[in-house]
């Protein structure tokens, strides 16, 4: 390793003058990641210097100094995010009720749920929710992305109308979805009806299909500009001078898309997706609001399910589990990305960082 | 914190606009000699602070602020209010329980007491003082308020459940009396439905409302989630009656009851849409309020809810406790402010308040002008006294307020209604449950 030449330097100027603070440290520092050529060379110049302790060392290492910047970082981490994890796994194997601890029952919790029809209609639930709805969301964004990307007028304003489910608060999108889907006043029903289209309100959050779909579209619909505008921002990266080469080759404007832009795509659309998944995996305010997870569990995911078992019902233990039960799901969604994005960086030949 | 500014607003809202009864100086000096004459004196320097349940109607909210300002004046004791959601009542009083701390009373739902009742305050003198002078406490308010012999809480008011329906409608389908027997009303739900004016049920999770009208059919047909012991008996042929029964309401209702929640009922309701619905005064209320819904209002009225095979009452509505925690240090002070409450100069102009919302639970309040200013409140004046207990046959307590709260009973119907299992499978899912729950 080199080292920096001004410590040098400023040795040679410690010489004639009292050591300031920072020559001080300079020389430390020095001291601390040269050889003993250096400190052969200290020695000769500053008669004397007392050895040099490990508390010294601790002091001025570069080491010890970071690991005191990031203490904040981890201690927050540690206290909001490390602990609660911790303590929603040690309270699924426990049967605290809401308001009192509980005592160690080992898998007494998840034996429980294994064999509850409810829990794995909420699993069901769930991956039925977070793979339909991040599918649509997939291919929906992806459409709107490249459409956006194309020369249009007022491309501005459009790229900003997009983005305005992103931006209205969940609650109340999904209150004015309740109303959308209301069983009897729904604008929808009532437009239908109007056209002559249909005889009867339609039953969109009181029948079981009826129900999932009307909670996957609120969701999709929430969804869309999230993925749609990362996606965009890709694509922007994506070099024009690519698309004029494979234009003068004669590819058509699917070969374009399969032959470049997919493949530069491909690290984003992985990021992208990976949020989408954990995010509908988890979600929870668009059914707790539309249907409370009804009709008959029939929209239980499983947020939704540890919620009711732990905090309504006071259930602390049995919701803990539900909700630990999550991890496994979100650790391979995870995954799959992950080792999704090493195996892209080998293909496109980026070895070095 | 909150609790000043809360408290400063809502004193200033009573400021604007005071309920009439309550003020001017009779009420002071009827406090003070009441003080003078009641068997517990307040500690010295004592202080009070109360966690209730958050008021419906905030002329009822502003009549009990009134109530405890009087109190203050004749005894010296302040009284602290705060409010939470009815629903968050419960955890909060939990914790305070559990680490001996927080406010010194509580005033929260049914089986609230009954979570904890080592750590609630022994109120027998309380509550045989009321009961002797106010006509003796109906039957459920006696299972509410008592664990063993003592009285471990002071029964206030229920909240009654009871059914709307509207006037014309019914009278055109013939009925002109809304029926009192459980079968006469399926055929009245049926031909409703055929001359196109239904009415419904909430069967979604709605805490209220679909509970409420859950357990009447399955109590109305002898069914029940536990016997005395708490032992679990839902696998019966009296449950299958009841989801046999439950489904051809269902199919006499409009469509959509899978998805309601407390609120689609009042709406719908409202909204013209449905003509008959079990709830609370308060789609009466708010017709009344509304000028462009006069004609609802006038062409509503409130019934009983029917009697079952079992040829008794079989009704279920909620009941407001208020508790004091053993570890107050003002053991008199609470037991005084529990009394005054439901001294009649007090808890009549405030049961008058409530519009109808609340009834109350000690039986000469029946003779409360509230009952009878309006015929259509009437049935509500009964509510207490036709109410069972959220536990049915079995014990009153937190097994009763889980298996309500996780909706087990609802679900079963729902199942079975909405055809997602046959009546073997739904009452499989609802034993299994409440077995857990009541193990």
């Amino acid at each position: 390793m080199r080292c920096d030449p001004r410590p040098r330097f400023l040795l040679a100027e410690n010489n004639r003058g009292p050591a300031s603070a920072v020559h001080r440290f300079a020389l430390h520092r020095v001291r601390d990641t040269e050889s003993g050529m250096t400190d052969l060379a200290l020695d000769s110049i500053k008669p004397a210097p007392r050895a040099a302790t490990a508390w010294d060392r601790l002091k001025t290492n570069r080491n010890w100094l970071g690991a005191w910047f990031m203490l904040p970082a981890a201690a927050f981490l540690i206290l909001f995010l490390a602990y609660p994890l911790g303590l929603g796994v040690w309270l699924s194997f426990t049967d605290a009720r809401l308001g009192r601890g509980g005592e160690f029952v080992g898998f007494e919790n998840y034996e429980y749920l294994w064999d509850d029809s409810t829990f794995w209609l909420s699993v069901f639930n769930t991956l039925l929710y977070t793979g339909v709805a991040s599918t649509i969301k997939f291919a929906v964004g992806l459409y709107l992305a490249l459409l956006l990307n194309e020369r249009l007028p007022f491309k501005a304003i459009i790229r900003a109308v997009v983005l305005i489910p992103f931006i209205v608060p969940t609650v109340l999108s999904a209150i004015a979805f309740w109303w959308l889907f209301d069983p009897q006043f729904s604008i929808i029903s009532w437009s239908l009806k109007k056209m002559h289209l249909i005889t009867t309100n339609i039953d969109f959050l009181g029948e079981v299909w009826n129900a999932r779909w009307s909670v996957i579209f609120a969701n999709v619909w929430r969804g869309v500009p999230f993925v749609a505008i990362t996606l965009l921002a890709g694509l922007q990266t994506v070099s024009p001078s690519l698309y004029e080469a494979a234009t003068i080759d004669g590819a058509t404007s699917w070969q374009r898309f399969r032959y470049i832009t997919y493949p530069l795509l491909t690290p984003i659309i992985a990021v992208v997706m990976t949020f989408s998944v954990l995010f509908t995996f988890t979600d929870f305010q668009l059914i707790w609001v539309m249907t409370r997870g009804g009709p008959v569990n029939a929209t239980h995911l499983m947020a939704t399910f540890s919620y009711q078992r732990a905090i309504m019902s006071g259930y602390l233990g049995e919701g803990a589990a539900i909700s630990t039960a999550m991890i496994p799901f979100l650790l391979f969604a995870i995954l799959v990305s992950w080792f999704g994005l090493q195996r892209r960086k080998w293909q496109q030949g980026e070895s070095n960082d | 914190m909150t609790k000043f500014t809360r408290r400063a607003l809502v004193q200033g809202g009573t400021a604007m606009g005071a309920a009439g009864a309550l003020t001017g100086p009779a009420l002071l000096d009827w406090a003070k000699a009441w003080a003078q004459a009641a068997p517990w004196k307040p500690e010295k320097g004592a202080k009070l602070s109360m966690l209730r349940w958050k008021y419906f109607v905030q002329a009822e909210d502003d009549a009990f602020v009134k109530l405890c300002e009087a109190f203050t004046k004749a005894t010296g004791v302040k009284v602290d209010i705060s409010r939470e959601s009815y629903e968050d009542v419960q955890p909060k009083a939990s914790v305070a329980a559990n680490t001996g701390t927080g406010p010194d009373l509580f005033w929260g739902l049914y089986s609230l007491p009954h979570l904890f009742p080592q750590k609630c305050m022994d109120v027998t003198d309380v509550a045989d003082y009321l009961g002797k002078k106010y006509g003796g406490w109906v039957p459920s308010a006696v299972q509410y308020g008592k664990s063993g012999n003592k009285w471990i809480c002071i029964p206030i008011c229920y909240s009654g459940n009871m059914l709307n329906y509207r006037i014309d409608a019914s009278n055109k389908a013939g009925f002109s009396k809304f029926p009192d027997k459980s079968d006469a009303f399926l055929e009245y739900a049926k031909a409703m439905k055929a001359q196109n004016t239904p009415g419904g049920f909430a069967l979604g999770h709605a805490s209220g409302d679909g509970n409420g009208w859950v357990y009447w059919c399955l109590w109305s047909q002898g069914g029940n989630a536990v016997d005395k012991s708490d032992k679990v008996i839902i696998n019966s042929p009296e449950t299958a009656k009841a989801l046999e029964y439950a489904k051809q309401l269902y199919g006499a209702m409009i469509p959509g009851v899978a998805s309601w929640n407390d609120a689609s009922n009042n709406k719908a309701f409202l909204g013209g849409e449905i003509n008959w619905t079990d709830n609370g005064i308060s789609i009466y209320v708010a017709a009344q309020k509304d000028p462009t819904k006069k004609q609802i209002a006038d062409d509503m009225n409130h019934s009983f809810w029917p009697v079952g095979p079992v040829g008794h009452p079989t009704e279920l509505h909620l009941m407001y406790p208020v508790l004091a925690m053993t570890y107050t240090k003002y053991p008199q002070a609470c037991k005084a402010l529990m009394a005054f409450m439901l001294e009649a100069d007090n808890f009549n102009p405030w049961i008058e308040s409530a519009q109808g919302y609340l009834t109350h639970c000690l039986n000469a309040y029946d003779a409360n002008p509230v009952w009878t200013a309006d015929p259509k409140r009437a049935p509500f004046r009964e509510a207490a006294k036709r109410s069972l207990t959220a536990g049915g046959l079995g014990s009153v307590g937190e097994k009763a307020a889980t298996a309500i709260a996780d909706f087990v009973v609802l679900d079963m119907f729902a199942n079975y209604c909405l055809g997602r299992e046959d009546v073997k499978g739904s009452i499989a899912i609802a034993e299994r449950q409440l077995k857990r729950i009541y193990r």
